[in-house]
C-alpha cells in the first residue's frame, strides 16, 4: 500500500468569498487606494537599490563595451570583449572551474546536509543546539581565515600529509594545492566544509516544521527509515533545498577570496575562476573593460542558474 | 500597459545609445597641456617657495621602513617649516589598488610611490599623470649619484611605451637584489665550502643530496617565487643585455634561445635530481623560508627583503652571496632593482616643492637614515654601516652588482601579463607539465605579443 502523505504547504486554498468577487467586478480594480500609490511605497527602497545595485550594474555593462585601462580615454570596442571571453581558452576554463566548484559547494554539501540533518532530526540527540552550532561554525569565520588555515592543512608538511605518513601512506603525500590533478578538488573540499553547515542548519529548520503525525502515519504504514526519508522528509524540505542550493551555487560562482588566498589560480591556471579573473584584469593588468565583461557574464550565469533553481523548486513545491 | 512597455524599451534603447557616445575617462583624461619645466625654470631652494602643503602617499608601513620615513619627514619639516607634509601611508597592496583611482581624481596626491611596473608607472606615464623628472635630475645631480642601471628601472619613454630607458619618472630609496642565502653552519658540518663558481655550486648541491639533504628551498604556491630562482639561473647562461631586453619588454629580445633553454633545463634537472624540497609547488613562500631558518635545506634563492627576518632567526649561521659569475673573473648577473620609486604627479600644485621633498628623502643623508633603520640604500650602499652580519653581506653584494652593472630587471616587468604568465609557466615547467621548449615558447608568446604591438 502506498504511503500517501501531503507536505504542509499543500493545504487547500481558501476560496474567495462571493462578496469580494462582486465588489471587484463593480469597481474594475482592487479595493483601497489607487494602484499607482503602490509605487510610491516602493520608491525609497527602490532608490537605494537603484543607486547601489542597478546603476553599478548598468555602468559595468556600459564599460564592458569599451577597451579601457581605467586611466586614459576608453575606446569603443562593441562586443569584442565578449568575443574574447568566449574565445580565450583561459577565461573559458575559468568558467569551467566555477562549474566544478559548484559541485563541491552546492551538490556535495546538499547530500552531506541531508544525511546530517535527518540523523540529527531523527535521533533525539542530546545537546542538539551544541551540534548545530559546531556544524554552523565555518559560516561565522571569515573566508580569509579559513583559507589560511586550510593552506596549512594542505601544505607539504601539513596536517593531511602528517596523518598519511602516520598511517603508513607516505607515498600518497604531496603538496596538495600545487598538484595539477588535486588543486581544484582540494579547493572545492574547503567549500564543501564551509557550506555543509549552512545547508544542514537550513534543512534542520525545515525538518523541524514537519508535523510528527506524518511520520507516525508513515510508520503505521510500515515504512522504514529510508522510505520515511524519501516519502516524508525529502518532499517536505523542497523549499529549503531550493534556498540552500541558490545560496551555495551563488557562493560557488562568485568565489574569489578562497582562490586568492590559497592558490592564486595555480598551479598553472588550474584553479582560476571568473571572479579572480575580474580582479586580475582590472587591478593587475588594467583591462577594466574586459574585467567588466567577465563580471557581466558571471552575473548572467548566476542569474540563469538561480532562476532555474527557484523555478524548479517552486514548481515541485506546488 | 502595452504602451508603457514600449516607451520603456525605447527609453532603455535611447539610454544605451547615449551611453555608447560617452567614453569612460573622457572628462578627466590625460593632461597634454602640462609640459615639464625646463632645467633653468626649476627652483631648488625649497625655503623660498612659500607655504605649501604636500600630500604624500607611501607604502612604508613596516618596521624599519616606517621608521626611516617618519624620521626623514620630521627632518624635512624642521628644515623647511614652510612646507607641510600630509602623509598617507598604506600597505603595498592597498596602494597598488587605489593609486589608479587617486591619480584620476580631483584631489590627487602630490608625491606618490608608484610601482616600477608597466601596469603602474608605465600606465601613469602613458596617461600623462606623472612629471618627467629629467630637469630635476640635472638640477639636483641625481643623474650623477644614481647609476644608470638604477635609474633605468624608473625610466620610461615619454609615451610610456618603452621601459628601462628614456626619461626618469621616479626616485627609489632602497635597493633589492636576489641572491643566494646559505646556512653556513650546516655547510660546515657537511664539509662543503661556500661555492665560488657555478661548478662548485653544482658540486655542493650533489654532495648535499648524497648526504640526504634536499639542498634547495623553494615555496612556490604563490607562483612568483620560482621566477626569482629562474632569474638567478638565467644569469648563469644568458648575457645581461639580452635579459634586460626581455625584462623591460623592449623589442629585439628572444626567449627561445639555446641559453635560455639551458637555464630552463637546469631547473628541470634540479627537480629530477630531487634538489628541491618535496611538494614545492604546494608550499607557501613564508613557511618555506621559515623552514630554512630551522635548518631545512642549505640554499635559499631569494631577495634582500628577507635579510632582516633571516638574520633575526639565524644570527651568524646564515650568509648571503651573489650568484657566481658566469665565468671566472666575470661580473655576476642577477635579478634586482629598486623599491617603489617616489614620483611627482602632474596634478601636484607645487612641483618644485614636491621635487625638493623627493630630493631630501633620497639624499646622501637620507641613505644613512635608511641604513640605520635596516633598509638597503639604493645608492652609496658600500659606505653605509649595515645593521648586522648578514646585512653587511647584502649591502656589499648590492654595492658590487649595481656598480658593475650586473643588475637585471625582474622578468615579470616585461609586459602587463608577464607576472602571471611567468608564474604559471614556471609552475608548469617545474611540475614537468611543460618541456623547457614549450615553456619558453609560452614566455616568448607573451613577450612577442606585447612587443609586436
Amino acid at each position: 500500500m502506498a504511503v500517501r502523505t501531503r507536505p504542509p504547504s499543500e493545504r487547500p486554498t481558501r476560496t474567495r468569498p462571493p462578496s469580494e468577487r462582486a465588489s471587484r467586478a463593480r469597481s474594475l480594480g482592487p479595493p483601497g487606494e489607487p494602484r499607482r500609490i503602490g509605487y510610491l511605497y516602493v520608491l525609497p527602497a527602490f532608490l537605494v537599490y537603484a543607486v547601489f545595485a542597478l546603476y553599478p550594474l548598468l555602468r559595468a555593462v556600459h564599460l564592458s563595451l569599451f577597451e579601457w585601462d581605467g586611466l586614459t580615454v576608453g575606446t569603443w570596442a562593441g562586443l569584442s570583449n565578449y568575443q574574447e571571453v568566449l574565445s580565450d581558452e583561459r577565461l573559458r576554463a575559468s568558467f569551467g572551474h566555477a562549474l566544478v566548484l559548484m559541485g563541491f559547494f552546492a551538490l556535495v554539501p546538499l547530500v552531506v546536509g541531508l544525511v546530517l540533518a535527518s540523523v540529527l532530526h531523527r535521533a533525539s540527540v542530546r545537546g542538539l543546539g551544541f551540534f548545530r552550532t559546531v556544524v554552523f561554525l565555518p559560516q561565522v569565520v571569515a573566508m580569509v581565515v579559513i583559507a589560511v588555515a586550510w593552506r596549512r592543512i594542505y601544505a607539504p608538511d601539513g596536517t593531511i600529509n602528517s596523518v598519511l605518513t602516520a598511517i603508513g601512506l607516505e607515498s600518497w603525500t604531496r603538496g596538495w594545492l600545487g598538484e595539477y590533478a588535486f588543486a581544484l578538488p582540494a579547493v572545492g573540499l574547503i567549500g564543501t566544509w564551509f557550506e555543509s553547515g549552512l545547508v544542514t542548519v537550513l534543512l534542520l529548520a525545515g525538518m523541524g516544521r514537519i508535523p510528527r503525525d506524518l511520520y507516525e502515519a508513515a510508520r503505521l504504514d510500515g515504512a522504514g527509515a529510508f522510505r520515511e526519508f524519501f516519502a516524508v522528509t525529502l518532499p517536505s524540505v523542497r523549499g529549503e533545498i531550493a534556498v540552500a542550493l541558490t545560496l551555495t551555487v551563488i557562493a560557488a560562482l562568485k568565489t574569489f577570496d578562497l582562490i586568492y588566498m590559497t592558490t592564486s589560480g595555480g598551479p598553472g591556471h588550474q584553479t582560476t575562476v571568473p571572479s579572480y579573473e575580474v580582479y586580475r584584469q582590472a587591478f593587475e593588468i588594467g583591462q577594466v573593460g574586459l574585467a567588466c565583461t567577465i563580471g557581466v557574464c558571471l552575473t548572467v550565469v548566476i542569474f540563469a542558474i538561480s532562476f532555474v533553481i527557484t523555478r524548479v523548486g517552486d514548481r515541485v513545491a506546488d | 500597459m502595452n504602451r508603457t512597455r514600449t516607451t520603456l524599451v525605447a527609453l532603455v534603447a535611447g539610454a544605451g545609445l547615449a551611453l555608447s557616445a560617452c567614453a569612460p575617462g573622457g572628462s578627466d583624461g590625460g593632461s597634454d597641456d602640462a609640459s615639464s619645466p625646463s632645467p633653468n625654470a626649476v627652483k631648488t631652494d625649497a625655503a623660498s617657495l612659500g607655504d605649501v602643503t604636500l600630500t604624500v602617499w607611501d607604502q612604508e608601513v613596516r618596521g624599519g621602513q616606517e621608521k626611516q620615513m617618519s624620521t626623514l619627514n620630521a627632518e624635512f619639516q624642521k628644515k623647511y617649516p614652510n612646507i607641510k607634509i600630509k602623509r598617507v601611508s598604506r600597505s603595498f597592496d592597498d596602494l597598488v589598488k587605489t593609486l589608479r583611482l587617486a591619480l584620476t581624481g580631483a584631489d590627487a596626491p602630490d608625491v606618490v610611490q608608484a610601482n616600477n611596473t608597466r601596469s603602474q608607472m608605465g600606465e601613469f606615464v602613458k596617461a600623462g599623470q606623472l612629471v618627467n623628472l629629467d630637469p630635476y635630475a640635472t638640477a639636483y645631480g641625481w643623474d650623477k649619484r644614481y647609476p644608470q642601471s638604477v635609474r633605468n628601472v624608473a625610466s620610461y619613454s615619454t609615451d610610456g611605451k618603452t621601459f628601462g630607458s628614456g626619461s626618469l619618472y621616479g626616485m627609489p630609496q632602497v635597493g633589492e637584489v636576489v641572491g643566494i642565502f646559505y646556512n653556513d653552519a650546516k655547510l660546515k658540518t657537511l664539509g662543503i665550502n661556500p661555492p665560488k663558481t657555478w661548478a662548485e655550486f653544482d658540486a655542493a648541491l650533489a654532495t648535499a643530496k648524497t648526504k640526504g639533504e634536499a639542498p634547495l628551498v623553494l615555496g612556490n604556491l604563490e607562483k612568483w617565487p620560482a621566477g626569482h630562482v629562474f632569474g638567478v639561473v638565467q644569469g648563469r647562461f644568458t648575457k645581461a643585455e639580452d635579459i634586460r631586453k626581455l625584462g623591460f619588454g623592449q623589442t629585439g629580445g628572444n626567449w627561445v634561445t639555446p641559453e635560455n633553454t639551458k637555464a630552463a633545463q637546469t631547473l628541470v634537472d634540479w627537480v629530477d635530481k630531487g634538489y628541491f624540497n618535496a611538494g614545492f609547488n604546494g608550499q607557501d613562500y613564508d613557511p618555506a623560508w621559515q623552514g630554512f631558518t630551522k635548518g631545512k635545506g642549505l640554499f635559499l634563492i631569494a631577495g634582500s627583503w628577507l635579510q632582516a627576518d633571516l638574520s633575526a632567526a639565524m644570527k651568524t649561521d646564515v650568509k648571503f652571496m651573489l650568484p657566481p659569475a658566469p665565468e671566472a673573473g666575470g661580473t655576476p648577473v642577477t635579478t634586482g632593482g629598486s623599491g617603489l620609486p617616489f614620483a611627482i604627479t602632474q596634478k601636484a600644485k607645487n612641483k618644485d616643492a614636491a621635487a625638493a621633498y623627493v630630493n631630501f628623502i633620497t639624499s646622501p643623508e637620507a641613505m644613512k637614515v635608511l641604513a640605520d633603520n635596516g633598509n638597503l640604500p639604493v645608492v652609496e650602499t658600500a659606505e653605509q654601516k649595515a645593521p648586522d652580519a648578514l646585512g653587511t653581506d647584502v649591502f656589499a653584494a648590492f654595492g658590487t652588482v649595481s656598480k658593475d652593472d650586473g643588475l637585471v630587471p625582474y622578468l615579470d616587468w616585461a609586459t602587463p601579463t608577464m607576472g602571471d604568465t611567468l608564474g604559471a609557466t614556471l609552475q608548469d615547467l617545474l611540475a614537468k607539465k611543460a618541456t623547457p621548449e614549450k615553456a619558453l615558447e609560452a614566455l616568448q608568446k607573451d613577450y612577442g605579443d606585447f612587443t609586436g604591438k
